[in-house]
């Protein structure tokens, strides 16, 4: 084996960030707040099928921007660990920060051991009983961890897109109003001159965890949901949410959509499964 | 876990790598103990450790397919229990029940529910119907060195068929062996279990092709009394502790479990009726 020169490790380090950093910047960005409903997670895709945004767990939703094998590796890692802990124990005990502990140390190796570092920023969020409760974790490159209060921007311009989310979101804001902030601070920047420009909606990846739901809480507002949702008619939209065979929906889903924090459905409060408490109705 | 000491602290390998989107197959990667079939057992035939878990039984109907299994596990002559829950979603659009040593049914059924919501987490899409029971089997045949000593577990599969051309006939029954299977009801109906025959018996002389949603779950709730009646491992309707059967339904608004009150209701009409006529 050759001889290698000797390298200031600080240098190696400022190298590898300033990549990361570089090709991060490159990408669309996404956006994640909570609202009084849940969790809202909006991303500039133009794909409809390689997704930055996925479910892992019941109440726990991921979203990535950077480059998609290396974030779809660590999506898959995550839904693995989330499956693999839900099944030893039980779901309840399957958490956000756990997953998120597991994401830092696996960036933070990769960051320090691998030549080239993943070129990824990622949010973990997790939805909890009340908007209080809801957590969203800021994965960087190079496995930092920041608790994020709220709502959060990662990909190029996140600094300008926050600030717009900073300005105006509440906790307490209803889907139609938190879809519109969003896509109002994803759209503030990459116009001429670093103007405001109009996304279509079908260049918008939207999905939320729906506080109000039992057992898997993640769904995508896709189709017609979405268009009326940005036109400005959330309630009746998500009413008339059409039955797709690819993502579960049911009546409960529907619920839960308008904004108002309800608690979780009335619905039969026995879990449908002996076993384990895999409720899946 | 069966990865080393690994000073960095990041997932192991089996996570991060691309793989395969089957959970089981991850499973036997980085924690083969969890699999069902992976234990060794000592020799000799054990089936009188656990208890057994009995009757199950399935009906397809317009729209959709009913599922209903008794609440009885026995040991012996004994009841270990008065009210296990045999029937289960195992996703969105299907339903699984289970039949012999009860703990290993049930993490067999534990393990085909993370299975089936792990492939749609990882592919982003649903497995076929056809698909699911595919899996299903290979996770019986896993078990086949435990069921020739005594430990089988055999399900029976039912669920909506999401790409079936006629939504009216979407209802599919899939029934195991130990050895695996499937193999498609295309009857109509099915039964599982200790009371299977007469559970079989009842609805072969019943069941009627098309039958609605609601005739069908009292059918079900009929054939699992004439099940009892004939096989003290099968437990009828405990009109004492108001303990039913479990009835769940398939459709394309997804699995529903009745309520108790309804399945109350159900069991409160076919114990009046066998008042007056005992054989049904």
């Amino acid at each position: 084996m050759a001889m290698q020169f000797y390298t200031n490790i600080d240098q190696i380090m400022r190298d590898r960030s300033e990549l990361a950093r570089k090709g991060i910047s490159r990408g669309r960005s996404a956006v994640t707040l909570t609202y009084a409903g849940g969790i809202l997670f909006v991303a500039e895709n133009l794909s409809s099928s390689l997704h930055k945004i996925s479910e892992i767990y019941d109440r726990i939703g991921f979203a990535a921007v950077g480059r998609y094998n290396e974030f779809e590796n660590l999506r898959r890692a995550g839904v693995r660990k989330a499956d693999l802990d839900g099944l030893s124990y039980d779901r309840r005990d399957v958490t956000g920060l756990a997953l998120a502990n597991a994401y830092a140390q696996t960036l933070g190796a990769i960051f320090s051991d691998q030549q080239k570092p993943f070129e990824v920023e990622i949010c973990v969020a997790e939805v909890g009983p009340t908007p209080a409760e809801d957590q969203i974790y800021r994965l960087a490159y190079d496995g930092s961890v920041n608790d994020e209060p709220g709502y959060m921007a990662m990909g190029g311009s996140a600094e300008a897109i926050a600030n717009v989310l900073k300005g105006a979101h509440k906790s307490d804001m209803s889907l139609t109003d938190a879809v519109k902030l969003a896509v109002k601070a994803l759209s503030s920047v990459g116009g001429d001159g670093g103007a405001s420009r109009t996304i279509a909606a079908n260049q918008l990846e939207v999905a939320i965890l729906d506080r109000a739901r039992r057992g898997r809480t993640f769904r995508r507002l896709i189709g017609p949901v979405l268009t009326n949702i940005l036109d400005g008619n959330g309630g009746a939209a998500a009413a008339a949410a059409p039955k797709n065979g690819k993502e579960p929906t049911d009546d409960k889903a529907a619920e839960g959509t308008e904004g108002a924090a309800k608690p979780p459905a009335p619905g039969p409060d026995k879990p449908t499964s002996s076993a384990g408490s895999a409720d899946l109705e | 876990m069966a990865a080393g000491f690994d000073p960095s602290g990041r997932l192991p390998g089996a996570f991060t790598s691309a793989g395969t989107s089957s959970f089981t197959q991850f499973l036997s990667q980085v924690a083969p103990e969890l699999l069902p079939g992976r234990r060794p057992l000592p020799p000799g035939v054990s089936g009188d450790v656990a208890p057994h878990a009995t009757t199950i039984v399935a009906i397809t109907a317009a729209g959709g397919v009913v599922m209903a299994g008794d609440r009885r596990a026995t040991m012996g002559n004994l009841i270990a229990s008065r009210d296990i829950e045999k029937v289960h979603p195992a996703d969105e659009y299907s339903l699984v029940g289970i039949a012999g040593t009860a703990g290993v049914g049930i993490e067999l059924m534990r393990l085909f529910q993370v299975e089936l919501e792990h492939y749609e987490k990882i592919e982003g899409a649903m497995l076929s119907l056809d698909g699911k029971a595919n899996r299903l089997a290979a996770m019986i045949r896993g078990n086949l060195g435990a069921a020739l000593q005594g430990l089988a577990v055999v399900p029976l599969f039912a669920g909506y068929d999401l790409s079936a051309s006629d939504p009216a006939r979407a209802g599919r029954i899939f029934s195991y062996d130990v050895t695996g299977g499937p193999y498609e009801e295309r009857a109509g109906y099915d039964a599982i279990g200790s009371g299977s025959l007469f559970a079989n018996a009842a609805l072969k002389k019943r069941f009627r092709a098309g039958l609605s949603i609601e005739d069908a779950s009292r059918l079900a709730v009929e054939a699992l009394y004439d099940a009892a009646d004939d096989d003290t491992a099968t437990g009828g309707p405990d009109m004492a502790r108001r303990i039913f059967p479990v009835v769940m339904t398939a459709t394309a608004e997804g699995t529903h479990r009745l309520t108790d009150e309804e399945t109350a209701a159900i069991a409160n009409a076919v114990v009046s009726g066998r008042l007056e006529n005992p054989g049904g």
